[in-house]
């Protein structure tokens, strides 16, 4: 490994949940929420990842946060294989990552302050020696993020939904993470309020050099706040780029269909519309071949049987289909 | 077709009354799409309710205004006037259809009991399939048999929008119908939409914060702010040159796909409770044209031009 090495390498990560039929039943089959995934992240980098419900999106963020078992694969996080700690050894990293949740309303314990949520991650991770410093540690986190030191004595139900949110963005914070994953953290938000946030996000970064994966089905939000792009489809990579290139020039079909389905503001840019017909067919019984061909508008006699690998169709931009090739100009 | 004038809709409790709706004025023409904008807390779904008078009451309480629909006023009308109006009058599609389905009957006779409510005459199983491959539910004599839970969100809301579609309504009030879906479906429910409405020449009320979905579908659109209305106008032209500040600044707050990257135009604070409101201006304090006067005197919607209409004496000024 050189010196520049990933914070995150993950290698053909998979995570496959039973099927069971009643409480005592046999599984009747497997849903392969992820299935052979990989890709580097690097400190301070935001990778987005799109994909409809459904696609895996939520496990992988969960995999990545060690909150799933993981069937196969490798997470490796600063060159250490995270799937070998347990224990204690893995609640004294826990602390490298830290996850950002949708619901704002539902992340944070109604009972518990302000000051108490945030100060509970310094005290579990020994981060403050006494009281006073913690208290001290507290209100710094919440004027980073634009709230104030006397919010610490207020209980969540007694902010907006935009300030619970910036209230679960200090809770991460509290613990300096390399990492956090935000698993569709502007979702729930009014659009004025999800600017704040994003902007927020970004300095933070900028600041920290916090590495984001930024989990959201919002094709706008997630260029916007990420360098690179991955799709998911069925529980696999579908496409992974810079984020410019894969909004301007996606190279899977299932990506252009996903961009030309967002409906546009402005008339003069509108892209011929895609409109897929059917939907995600079940995780548990998965199409042969290549998983998107019964709704890929282009898909070939091969594609029903033989699956596409990854290919990096132009440097640094790969994509998983038969048909993409460096020179055609997609939609 | 449907005509509001000067709505006041007030939620009362023991102590103290907040008004949700204040003066709000719009029409729908027949065949026609108006977009109603807004973020949450600005009184566009409880407008929307109102039209069929679906808000208990109490605690809501009209306290001014008028709702015409089909010339009748809606606020006036007895129990067996609403009933024929709910359903032939206007008919409801809401964002959670798997709320707003009931979990233990099969969808075919959720939609017959639309049919024997607002069209007993039509209250067959040959009706029924016909409405289910009206909204593109493929294999419809299967599906009318599916219970709720056995289909995906998409197909959820298709036989909601067959449900609604079942009374024949003149006037379609879509609250949000796409917000819970993936965007391929809602790319799909949204061609559904502006199909069957042609088809059947209904006018719709689509209300949304999606200012892409109203370029789409929209005629005109009116802008909510804080329960009133802050600007109306054609949906292109809107779209093209917002007046009033706030839709500048929720249009410039929304990131553009293919746009390059730098900081959001976001707008400082969140929207004000209802029983809360500031004084003057309800968007002053938000808002980055504001002058001093702004926090005093209350802005009046004036019409300006080509038929938009703007509630902010400053629209005009750089």
């Amino acid at each position: 490994m050189s010196a520049a090495a990933p914070l995150l390498e993950v290698r053909d990560l998979k995570v496959h949940f039973p099927v069971k039929h009643g409480v005592f039943g046999a599984a009747r089959g497997m849903v392969k929420a992820v299935d052979g995934v990989s890709f580097d992240l690097a400190a301070g980098e935001t990778l987005g990842l799109v994909g409809e419900s459904g696609c895996g999106k939520t496990t992988l963020g969960r995999a990545l946060a060690r909150l799933v078992p993981l069937t196969g694969g490798s997470i490796r996080l600063e060159g250490e294989d995270m799937a070998q700690w347990t224990g204690a050894q893995l609640r004294a990293r826990r602390r490298k990552w830290q996850m950002i949740f949708q619901d704002p309303y539902n992340s944070l314990d109604p009972r518990m302050t302000v000051g108490h949520i945030i100060g509970e991650a310094l005290e579990i991770h020994q981060l403050a020696s006494n009281a006073r410093e913690r208290q001290a540690r507290v209100q710094q986190l919440l004027e980073s993020v634009g709230l104030e030191g006397a919010h610490a004595a207020f209980y969540p139900h007694e902010f907006s939904g935009g300030q619970r949110q910036r209230i679960g963005i200090a809770r991460a914070l509290a613990v300096d993470p390399k990492l956090i994953i935000c698993d569709e953290p502007v979702s729930a938000l009014d659009v004025s309020v999800q600017a704040q946030i994003i902007n927020l996000l970004q300095d933070l970064q900028q600041e920290r050099g916090v590495a984001y994966l930024f989990v959201a089905h919002d094709l706008a939000v997630v260029e916007r706040i990420s360098r690179r792009v991955m799709v998911m489809y069925l529980g696999k990579m579908v496409e992974l780029g810079p984020a410019t290139a894969v909004v301007r020039t996606p190279r899977h079909p299932y990506t252009q269909a996903l961009i030309s389905a967002v409906p546009e503001i402005d008339e003069q840019s509108q892209r011929p519309r895609i409109v897929l017909s059917g939907e995600m067919p079940s995780p548990i019984d998965p199409p042969s071949g290549c998983p998107f061909h019964p709704r890929c508008p282009v898909a070939e006699a091969r594609c029903k049987v033989e699956a596409p690998l990854l290919r990096e169709i132009v440097p640094g931009h790969w994509a998983a289909c038969h048909l993409a090739d460096g020179s055609s100009s997609p939609c | 077709m449907l005509e509001i004038r000067n709505l006041e809709l007030e939620f009362r409790s023991d102590h103290q009354a907040v008004r949700a709706v204040d003066g709000v004025s719009f029409s729908i023409a027949t065949g026609e799409t108006l977009g109603l904008v807004g973020e949450s807390g600005s009184g566009k779904s409880v407008t929307a309710l109102s039209i069929g008078r679906l808000l208990r009451t109490p605690p809501a309480f009209y306290s001014g205004g008028e709702i015409l629909l089909q010339g009748r006023d809606v606020l006036k009308a007895s129990d067996l006037e609403l009933r024929q109006l709910r359903g032939r009058g206007v008919s409801y599609v809401f964002q959670e259809p798997g709320a707003s389905l009931n979990p233990v009957f099969r969808v075919g006779a959720q939609i017959k009991e639309s049919l024997r409510l607002h069209r007993p005459e039509a209250a067959t199983e040959a009706e029924v399939v016909r409405l289910l491959q009206l909204v593109g539910i493929p294999a419809p004599r299967t599906r009318a048999k599916s219970y709720p839970h056995e289909m995906s969100g998409g197909m959820q809301q298709r036989v909601m929008i067959a449900m609604a579609l079942a009374a024949e309504p003149k006037l379609l009030v879509a609250d949000e119908p796409t917000t819970a879906l993936d965007v391929t479906i809602q790319a799909q429910i949204l061609a559904l939409l502006r199909e069957v409405q042609q088809r059947l020449g209904m006018s719709m009320l689509l209300i949304t914060h999606n200012l892409g979905i109203v370029g789409q579908m929209a005629d005109r659109v009116a802008v909510m702010y804080a329960g009133q209305i802050v600007e109306l106008a054609p949906a292109r032209e809107l779209l093209r040159r917002p007046l009033h500040p706030y839709t500048r600044a929720l249009m410039n707050a929304a990131p553009k796909l293919g746009t390059e990257g730098g900081r959001l135009a976001n707008i400082p604070g969140s929207v004000p409770r209802p029983g809360a409101m500031p004084s003057g201006c309800r968007f002053h304090p938000r808002c980055a044209m504001a002058r001093p006067e702004c926090s005093v005197q209350h802005p009046e919607l004036v019409s300006v031009e080509n038929g938009r209409q703007v509630r902010c004496p400053y629209w005009n000024s750089p």
